[in-house]
């Protein structure tokens, strides 16, 4: 699934999906991120939703409010919510929340594999 | 030997804009555009932003509930490198100041604020002064202070 805020790839067999999130995460952009994003777990319902920051340019206070809400939805039918690659300063927000305690937060190398096993949503 | 003379004002930016969401993005990028005269780093540039961002998401969600209102942003460059930031509303201000600016404190958990607006703008600044007062409305001001270049040799 692609939007113009993110882009989804699934893993059915781990009921897994992981979000790629872009652009600049602010107030305005979050409350639209957070009506697709919810559309999209709730269809899903995920196990696990790994939310890649990587793509992220910019991103206050808002997107820490988005981070915690998908949490706790996850939480709320037993999923984890895994972040990915942050950037230093992306990171730098994060630790002021204390989030490290409450998300796992993974670095890992990009590796496109596209094709085998990414169901197109 | 340290420069202890008052610093001098050397530009200043004066913007004014209606509540609406656009504007977080607006704004940041106006007030990065004008404070990169003074040679900011990109990890200043980045605090600077941010720390717009957040004040003047607080008086579209805050100060202005449900209306909409002007928001008054001055910029201020001074001759020893530091930058002052004004963001003020007329809006319904706030009545408990120290409680607003306590990590994790917020109005309207409903609507997934994390809490963390004036903890990520005093982290980001070395300077940080809130005035308020209900019905008359709220004034930020914040003081980044950029490295010294004659320090760094650059």
């Amino acid at each position: 699934m692609e939007s113009g805020f993110f882009s989804c790839v699934c893993d059915s067999e781990s009921n897994s999906a992981t979000v790629r999130l872009k652009g600049e995460i602010d107030h305005h952009s979050a409350s639209v991120l957070r009506r697709e994003l919810d559309a999209l777990i709730c269809r899903l319902r995920p196990q696990k939703l790994m939310i890649d920051l990587s793509g992220v340019d910019f991103m206050d206070s808002s997107g820490l409010g988005l981070i915690m809400g998908r949490y706790t939805l996850l939480d709320s039918f037993g999923g984890e919510t895994v972040l990915l690659n942050p950037t230093d300063r992306i990171r730098r927000i994060l630790d002021l929340a204390g989030f490290g305690r409450i998300c796992k937060v993974e670095i890992v190398k990009k590796n496109r594999k596209d094709g085998e096993k990414n169901a197109e949503s | 030997m340290p420069n202890l003379e008052k610093p001098k004002l050397i530009n200043e930016m004066k913007l004014k804009l209606p509540s609406l969401s656009v504007n977080e993005s607006a704004a940041r990028a106006i007030v990065a555009a004008f404070a990169a005269q003074a040679n900011p780093t990109v990890s200043e540039v980045a605090d600077i932003k941010c720390v717009v961002s957040e004040a003047v998401t607080n008086c579209i969600v805050h100060a202005y509930p449900q209306t909409m209102g002007v928001i008054y942003i001055t910029v201020q460059i001074y001759s020893n490198r530091s930058i002052r930031l004004e963001i003020r509303d007329r809006g319904v201000g706030i009545g408990d100041v120290r409680q607003a600016r306590q990590p994790l404190f917020t109005t309207s958990p409903e609507s997934e604020r994390s809490g963390m607006g004036f903890t990520v703008m005093e982290s980001f600044t070395d300077k940080m002064r809130v005035r308020s007062k209900i019905g008359k409305g709220t004034s930020v001001i914040m003081v980044k202070q950029l490295e010294d270049f004659s320090l760094f040799g650059r």
